[in-house]
């Protein structure tokens, strides 16, 4: 039953493109409606950058092109640097405030 | 031909070998005892390549066009380098008093600065991105220098989570281009757009510019620019205030021009939106602020706006017309800056305007400097900075935006409200504790050098009207 589905309608890249483009926006909706947590927010971050990945891989596969693939492992570098990098600037903040709630990240407003 | 593309990325080589050979130096020798040494031993460097790249003519495409060595782009990498030489200069002073002075500093500088150059000569979304991320990670670490203050290490988180979330709006952009183009180098996609631009392909664009628009600052993705302002210390300040914005702008200019350039009007009035929002946000938002590090903040938001205004008209005047604005706006901000690294009450640094009541009476020469940026940064006739203005408000009116030139000049007499606030201040405000007197003799230099720019450049603008014109020919064609 299942085989005959697929062989009818394959997933194409409109399946990946919607996967990719709900993920996207479920990682800019954590991003914005996280109260709790500053880890949320990086793993909001992170979950952003891998639905980029996925629309890159599917369009590298649909064109029958490897740039999109490299494109991804550069991707995927960068947010792995970018993660080390959110973490020690937590790191610090930590230190001082005691606290990574989203709501004490307040000193300065205007 | 290998050997002729190392030869067009050689600065970025040498400033990255010279950045990664500091850090070794510093980590295994003297740590932050040589900082103050290396602080100038980089600026010499960046001058060094400014002059490198100066002497350059002609186009070399490098790497299968991801790089791209333009008059364009030697122009803003020329702009960016010196900035960020004087910038750094500026700032040993008061990182040595307040315990600042790591060698990770000039360091991180280097490579942000690498990233810049990276971003003016991208010919490819991939470049591109590498360039953005190199420039963005190491100002992120630089916003939160200061690790044991409660607002630096706040600036750099905000700085971060909002930098991250630009790069990842950016790179959604950049996907959905690549896959309605079937290239990431901006050469294919001026192709693939020859016949107009396909919807996705349009989508893409619209989410690349809101990534931008957020390295620029430009309102309505400007959320981060005051707080991370206020709360980085301020040498960082001034330089994320200088050479990050011209970079920013000019890669903005490129993408839209090398990579969009046959479907003008497709971007034409999203930048136009953003400028206007700019200029009024800018304008009007920094009214109520009375700390100088956040009024300069929404100052550079009102001049990205204008800046942007210039790009938006979608002539190569208007390249030229933005390319000279930012000279100048840069040239204006390294001077301002060094006043408000001046401004000490007892050796404290002090931000708030209300410091500065009287402030002519026992130091008339800084504050008539200083009067001379405000009115620039204003855009008051006859200072340089007007006829920044100028050129942008021509180029906006020449490309058929009339209405966004004449809603540029309401924006920009709004403005001029803050920036005569503190001159007011100055000359006629009322008595109060003094700030203090002393001030190093190389922040007065600098001070009294931009100020005396501003007057005095009115005459040929330094010459820089010819180059930037070269500069927008090699970008718009």
């Amino acid at each position: 039953m299942m085989d005959a589905y697929l062989a009818e309608a394959p997933i194409g890249l409109e399946h990946y493109l919607t996967v990719a483009a709900a993920l996207f926006v479920i990682g800019i909706f954590g991003l914005f409606l996280n109260r709790k947590n500053v880890i949320i927010i990086l793993m909001s971050i992170e979950l952003m950058l891998l639905a980029v990945n996925i629309n890159f891989v599917a369009f590298s596969a649909y064109l029958g092109d490897l740039v999109g693939q490299v494109f991804t492992l550069f991707v995927l570098t960068v947010a792995a640097a970018e993660a080390a990098i959110g973490l020690a600037i937590l790191v610090c903040f930590f230190r001082i405030r005691g606290s990574i709630e989203v709501e004490d990240v307040n000193v300065m407003k205007g | 031909m290998f050997s002729l593309d190392l030869q067009t990325v050689l600065p970025e080589v040498i400033l990255s070998v010279y950045a990664m050979v500091a850090l070794m130096a510093g980590v295994y020798t003297t740590k932050d005892k040589s900082a103050g040494l290396l602080i100038w031993a980089t600026a010499a460097m960046f001058t060094l390549m400014a002059f490198l790249i100066a002497t350059r003519e002609g186009t070399d495409p490098a790497f299968f066009n991801s790089f791209i060595d333009d008059g364009f782009a030697r122009f803003a990498k020329v702009t960016i380098l010196l900035s960020a030489a004087v910038v750094l200069v500026m700032s040993q002073e008061y990182l040595a008093r307040r315990n600042l002075l790591r060698f990770e500093y000039p360091v991180l500088v280097t490579l942000a600065v690498v990233g810049m150059m990276v971003m003016v000569s991208a010919g490819d979304l991939m470049v591109l991105y590498m360039g953005i991320e190199l420039q963005s990670l190491a100002m992120y670490v630089v916003a939160s220098l200061r690790r044991d203050s409660e607002k630096s290490t706040e600036a750099g988180l905000k700085y971060f989570v909002l930098g991250a979330l630009s790069s990842g709006l950016m790179l959604y952009g950049a996907s959905l281009v690549y896959g309605f183009a079937g290239t990431t180098q901006f050469e294919g996609i001026f192709i693939a757009t020859a016949l107009g631009a396909p919807l996705g392909l349009i989508f893409g664009l619209v989410f690349l510019m809101v990534g931008f628009a957020f390295k620029v600052s430009a309102a309505p993705f400007h959320m981060w620019t005051p707080d991370v302002y206020e709360g980085a210390p301020t040498p960082v300040t001034a330089f994320m205030a200088t050479a990050p914005k011209v970079a920013a702008i000019a890669l903005f200019a490129r993408v839209v021009y090398d990579g969009f350039g046959g479907v003008v009007g497709d971007w034409q009035q999203i930048v136009a939106f953003l400028s206007l929002v700019s200029v009024f946000w800018g304008g009007v938002a920094a009214i109520g602020q009375t700390n100088i590090k956040r009024l300069m903040a929404y100052s550079s938001i009102a001049h990205m706006g204008f800046a942007l205004m210039g790009l938006a008209s979608g002539t190569a005047f208007g390249v030229q017309a933005m390319l000279i604005y930012m000279a100048i706006y840069v040239t204006m901000n390294i001077g301002t800056f060094a006043f408000i690294l001046s401004m000490e009450r007892d050796g404290r640094p002090v931000t708030d305007i209300n410091a500065l009541h009287m402030y002519s009476r026992y130091a008339p020469m800084r504050a008539l400097a200083m009067l001379v940026l405000l009115f620039s940064l204003a855009g008051v006739p006859p200072m340089v900075g007007f006829f920044g203005k100028l050129y942008v408000l021509r180029a906006a009116y020449e490309g058929g935006l009339t209405w966004l030139a004449i809603l540029g000049v309401i924006a920009s007499v709004i403005g001029a409200f803050y920036y005569l606030r503190i001159v007011y201040y100055m000359y006629f405000g009322e008595e109060g504790e003094a700030l203090d007197t002393g001030t190093s003799p190389l922040l007065w230099g600098v001070l009294m050098a931009s100020a005396a720019v501003m007057v005095f450049g009115v005459i040929n603008l330094f010459g820089i009207e010819p180059l930037a014109a070269a500069a927008a020919a090699t970008l718009v064609n």
